[in-house]
């Protein structure tokens, strides 16, 4: 298991140094030129040269390449080429909101979608289970945005019970930070709980057919305690890769949820730098997403063993 | 049971008790700025939301009031030389930046000569200076080679670049390079530790800050601030600032976007205002360099084509919020003319256009119009021309990206197969184009703003309207500009526009101005 888990950590500097080259050859070709960003619109095309220059981005890609693996391993990602500030020190502003963000929904998701998949499953061909399935399919199908204002409409400007945007962390008070988290968490999570519930609805049927839940209903076992120990255990292995495949979702429909609720998050960090050309900025974000995914899909892969015992690295 | 009602009356009284230690018990203005601040420097850069950040930091020797008259800021007092070749100015009592340093002297002149390395006025002033000296730590001399008549418009200059007085240590940075600090002796100070870029910035009144004793008008007169401290909340999508608006969580919003307005007008507690007395131009720019539109019959036939109107639906949506400005300088400025305006004013005449074209000797080249999608002001007027150019049977593509593409893609000098350009729009207040100073839009060539127009005679033109020492003579000379402009075309203005402000009713004393001022602003 351990050795396991030292290899695939070393995969992932593998994955990440791939990932640095390839994003930062990409941001190399693509169009657009900060210093024409930072200029501004009266600016005349000598002065944008001479601001390429001081920012060293008229440099040959090896030269630029290097310079940045250098400060790299030195810890060092670099500085926006428009604040002034340390990449860190704007990640590290930015990681709390989508943390919480990301964390609430997860929490919220699975906390819903898994007991209505099962109570699905369990009243399969009902109309509860219809209901389930029809609801998800809708869940599934309205676009994140769509339903942030719907959710803004109502419980922010109708009944005036929740704030419409920002973000306060919970250093201000647990009400402030939940009350800014509730709507998002929501908007966000919706499509992530239909895709949940479809899973393991599917997961729990083909599970609940084996003979060893016949033989657990019986042996004179209540239906509850069947559902809960019996199948939804071994339906677990599917559940949880979707899950796990659900965060890399979830981070990347928090670019969306955070726009719309004006939430200071990572994802709206990444569209601000690519918008504007931001190259460090959108270097470091992207490498701290690659080590984000390659974490939980360890992650995933190690919480298979605690499900289903024949699974040993 | 019992125990899950008392956890749950326990977890509410938590939520009740945590919301109610966050009581504000300052006068907070929440103010919804028109784009996120990303640069503080506002030397290197010329955006607007910049040059916004600047007035609330800094203070300038002089400003623009609502006349168009140039009065003193920080300057108390200033002396002329009979040979209008040296301006001795002395700083007025108790002025201090942030950081608890009196402004001095040097600090003056570091921050001017900073300032002249990148505005197009500075340059102009730069080139007849001889030196700027410090007589003592509040009154310094500027002594020129040759009389410059627009010394104190170029101290007083209302929009980018303002020339912002900085700490001397701070306006030694390369002209190039972005400033980190923003430490002025402005009426606000801004409070770093609390920027989130993308998000949020912070100001607090800055208790030190001397108003002068005048009523505030445009960037002149007393800057005082009614509020302890203001905090920009950039929200991104138009929807959502408008419901943080209604719902109260903003107090003001700087520029909504026209479709807005009728949902923000059903509120009572929210005014819609239009409080820039100048607004906007819509601006159609050629490139001078390729084929077709280096023909000047080409850019002309446009000019009779061009129906303003038509760009003032697509920009401001309303008729309220715009109107046609046949001028080179924006209308409502004392130099704004209709002279030689014929072609643009007149009949629109399709006709007369296919004529110019068939004289330029068109062949079917093809016309590419860049375009930025995530710039409606930019995007609308450039479907607006394409359909225009292809209603004159022109050979037109537009390519759409997002602005930081559009604004480096035209940089290229390169012909529309190599990805060159022919046309892009774009838009500047009126302020920043309401006289041949600012005009950087013509110049020689390789000097001038993307396009490249080379027109000597405009130039020469222009020159000598910089020096003209009287206002009679001022408008004579930007009337022949504007004539001649007509004929060369170096680019057309396609319409005026405003877009308006939102606030809540217990705001009271905006500004009317063309840059949105937060000084004189109460909250009740």
């Amino acid at each position: 298991m351990i050795v396991y888990i030292i290899r695939r950590l070393g995969a992932t500097f593998i994955v990440m140094a791939v990932v640095a080259l390839f994003v930062f050859s990409l941001l190399f070709l693509t169009p657009g030129d900060p210093a024409a960003v930072i200029a501004g619109d009266i600016a005349t095309a000598d002065d944008i040269k001479l601001i390429r220059a001081k920012l060293g981005l008229d440099e040959p890609f090896l030269v630029q390449f290097g310079g940045w693996v250098w400060r790299l391993l030195h810890g060092d990602l670099g500085t926006s080429i428009f604040t002034n500030l340390p990449v860190t020190k704007l990640i590290g502003q930015r990681v709390q909101p989508t943390v919480s963000l990301t964390l609430l929904t997860l929490v919220l998701a699975v906390l819903i979608a898994v007991p209505v998949g099962v109570i699905a499953a369990a009243k399969a061909g009902t109309r509860i289970d219809r209901a389930v399935m029809g609801i998800s399919v809708l869940a599934f199908s309205v676009p994140v945005f769509v339903l942030a204002y719907l959710l803004i409409s109502l419980f922010s400007i109708r009944l005036e019970w929740l704030p419409v945007q920002g973000y306060r962390p919970l250093s201000e008070g647990l009400w402030p930070w939940l009350s800014h988290l509730i709507l998002p968490s929501i908007a966000l999570g919706t499509v992530y709980m239909a895709l949940i519930a479809r899973i393991t609805r599917a997961a729990m049927l083909d599970v609940l057919s084996q003979d060893y839940i016949r033989t657990a209903h019986a042996k004179g076992l209540a239906a509850r305690a069947v559902l809960a120990r019996h199948a939804l255990k071994n339906a677990g292995v599917p559940i949880i890769t979707v899950i796990g495949i659900g965060v890399a979702l979830l981070i990347s429909g928090a670019i969306v949820t955070e726009t719309v609720f004006a939430i200071p998050g990572i994802g709206r960090l990444t569209v601000d730098a690519i918008l504007r050309r931001d190259y460090p900025v959108i270097q470091g974000v992207i490498l701290l997403f690659s080590g984000i995914y390659v974490l939980i899909n360890l992650a995933v892969d190690l919480s298979y063993s605690l499900f289903d015992p024949r699974i040993r690295y | 049971m019992k125990v899950d009602r008392a956890l749950l009356r326990g977890f509410v009284l938590a939520l009740v008790l945590a919301s109610s230690s966050v009581s504000a018990q300052e006068k907070v203005l929440k103010f919804i700025p028109q784009a996120d601040l990303r640069i503080l420097d506002p030397i290197t850069t010329t955006a607007y939301i910049t040059r916004n950040h600047g007035y609330m930091v800094y203070d300038t020797l002089f400003a623009t009031d609502a006349k168009f008259r140039v009065q003193p800021q920080m300057v108390d007092k200033w002396d002329i030389s009979k040979d209008k070749l040296t301006y001795t100015f002395t700083l007025r009592e108790g002025l201090k930046f942030h950081d608890g340093q009196p402004v001095r002297s040097a600090d003056c002149i570091a921050s001017l000569e900073r300032w002249a390395k990148r505005d197009a006025l500075g340059q102009k002033l730069a080139q007849s200076t001889d030196s700027w000296t410090a007589v003592n730590d509040k009154t310094f001399k500027l002594k020129l080679k040759k009389p410059f008549p627009l010394v104190l418009d170029a101290l007083g200059k209302l929009s980018s670049n303002v020339p912002f007085i900085m700490p001397e240590r701070i306006a030694k940075t390369d002209a190039l390079q972005n400033i980190s600090d923003a430490i002025g002796s402005g009426p606000f100070r801004f409070v770093k530790d609390e920027w989130i870029p993308g998000s949020k910035v912070v100001y607090v009144k800055n208790t030190e800050y001397v108003p002068r004793k005048e009523a505030p008008s445009w960037a002149a007169g007393g800057k005082v601030v009614k509020v302890d401290r203001v905090e920009w909340i950039y929200i991104p999508d138009s929807a959502t600032a408008a419901a943080a608006l209604n719902a109260g969580e903003a107090d003001w919003w700087e520029q909504l976007p026209p479709d807005l307005i009728p949902l923000l007008r059903k509120n009572k507690d929210v005014r819609v205002e239009n409080i820039d007395p100048l607004g906007s131009m819509g601006i159609m720019r050629f490139n001078f360099l390729q084929a077709p539109f280096n023909n000047q019959k080409m850019r002309e036939a446009l000019l009779y084509v061009v129906d303003q109107r038509d760009y003032v639906l697509g920009i401001a949506g309303d008729e309220k919020n715009g109107h046609t400005c046949y001028s080179f300088f924006t209308c409502g400025t004392p130099l704004s003319s209709e002279l030689g305006a014929e072609p643009l004013k007149g009949k629109r005449d399709f006709d007369k256009a296919r004529k110019l074209i068939g004289e330029a000797g068109y062949k079917g080249e093809k016309i590419v119009i860049i375009s930025a999608t995530d710039q409606p002001i930019v995007h609308s007027q450039s479907l607006i021309t394409a359909e225009l150019l292809r209603k004159l049977g022109l050979n037109v593509e537009l390519q759409a990206s997002d602005w930081g593409t559009m604004i480096t893609r035209r940089t290229s000098k390169e012909s529309v197969d190599k990805g060159g350009w022919s046309i892009f729009h774009t838009w500047w207040v009126g302020a920043d184009i309401a006289s041949p100073a600012s005009m950087v839009m013509v110049n020689l060539g390789e000097k001038s703003w993307v396009g490249w127009p080379a027109d000597p005679k405009l130039e020469q033109l222009r020159q000598a309207w910089f020096n003209t020492t009287d206002a009679a003579a001022g408008k004579k000379a930007s009337d022949a500009v504007q004539v001649e402009a007509f004929k060369f075309v170096p680019y057309i203005t396609t319409a005026q526009f405003i877009l308006p402000t939102a606030y809540r009713s217990n705001l009271s004393g905006l500004i009317v101005a063309p840059v949105t001022f937060l000084w004189n602003v109460e909250k009740k």
